[in-house]
């Protein structure tokens, strides 16, 4: 076991945890945040994307010993971005959720994608969630409410 | 004939012979010198051509996983020219500065995949031929421009070139397969086809 201190979602935490614990475990066991969803736990499905320093990541499979200093947004914390709110406000407008459960990962990848790309293509989008699995097939509604989030963004930059 | 005349024209005949005993040698050394340069360029590719190294030396856009070379899970592409994935599955997303072992996922710093300049590979997946990877890695429009010494240096030090002679645990907990030669080796073998001049296999 060891004393790690986390930066998640701009409020310090300090875990005692094995070094080898993912990331995801540490959020939803230690932490009790269980708004990022354990899927596949292999990083194959996306259900656990949670941004690491700015970079959407994996939760499951990134060892609590790598993770360092940078910063840990997850989904509790995403909507306090201005990209994440709108990504949040254009999921409900749209109606994307299904079952909802990979739905926090799906948020979380794209707003990595819009905080990059303005306005993304079908293909842009395509890329950029192609790591995220819904087995609703929400995924028409995703990316409706991905271009709606970005309309939305845009018209605040106007 | 004065004798004078008889030395020159001795020594005139001398000079050739001597001269042209020289380039026979060398040419014989020539030979002999592309021959090992080439035999060391052998072991260097087929390390280049081990999963290791050509897994990220793809011709398509998308990296490769494991010793049978499959297409990389959740559906990665390779993004930008950096080769770093897209905003949203970048590389890092699960690639860190070291191996995860506990995870099963490899690491290493600046992780990517080389760019399509550098392909090993054609775009059904097939290893390029030796003589092909070698006019990739001996041009310099190609590689960087990365002179011999260069090249050394790059097979030498790279970070990602020396993760394949640590590359981690896979998921299941095994050791992933290291390439054919040690690195040491490898970087010998290197030297040799430098200082041989980078000769290259003939054929396509």
């Amino acid at each position: 076991m060891a004393t790690f201190k986390l930066n998640v979602n701009g409020q310090l935490k300090e875990v005692d945890v094995d070094p080898s614990t993912p990331l995801l475990w540490v959020l939803r066991e230690e932490l009790k945040m269980t708004g990022t969803k354990f899927g596949c736990g292999i990083s194959a499905c996306g259900a656990c994307t949670v941004h690491l320093a700015g970079v959407a990541t994996f939760s499951c499979i990134i060892p609590i010993s790598l993770i360092g200093d940078r910063p840990i947004v997850t989904i509790e914390g995403i909507g306090q971005e201005a990209v994440g709110r709108a990504v949040q406000d254009a999921w409900v407008e749209t109606d994307v959720v299904q079952c909802g459960y990979c739905q926090s990962g799906q948020i979380m990848a794209a707003v990595a994608l819009l905080k990059h790309t303005k306005q993304p293509t079908d293909k842009n989008i395509d890329e950029s969630m192609g790591g995220n699995i819904c087995r609703c097939a929400t995924y028409p509604r995703i990316r409706e409410a991905i271009k709606n989030a970005a309309a939305e963004l845009r018209k605040g930059d106007a | 004939m004065p004798a004078i005349r008889v030395r020159v024209v001795v020594s005139a005949v001398a000079a050739v012979a001597i001269t042209a005993g020289a380039l026979v040698h060398a040419r014989v050394f020539d030979r002999s010198n592309t021959a090992q340069g080439l035999a060391a360029w052998d072991q260097v590719y087929s390390v280049l051509i081990s999963p290791r190294c050509i897994n990220c030396h793809t011709a398509t856009n998308y990296p490769q996983q494991g010793d049978d070379r499959h297409r990389h899970v959740a559906n990665v592409v390779r993004g930008g020219p950096e080769g770093k994935g897209v905003p949203g599955l970048n590389c890092s997303s699960c690639h860190q500065e070291t191996n995860a072992d506990s995870t099963g996922v490899p690491g290493g710093h600046n992780w990517h995949l080389a760019p399509l300049e550098m392909r090993w590979q054609d775009t059904n997946d097939r290893p390029l031929s030796s003589a092909a990877v070698c006019r990739q890695m001996t041009d310099r429009a190609r590689n960087h421009n990365l002179d011999g010494p260069g090249l050394l240096k790059h097979h030498k030090e790279e970070a990602l070139v020396k993760w394949a002679w640590n590359p981690g645990r896979k998921p299941d907990g095994t050791m992933r397969t290291l390439p054919p030669l040690t690195h040491e080796q490898f970087v010998a073998a290197t030297r040799r086809w430098i200082e041989a001049g980078t000769p290259c296999p003939r054929g396509k």
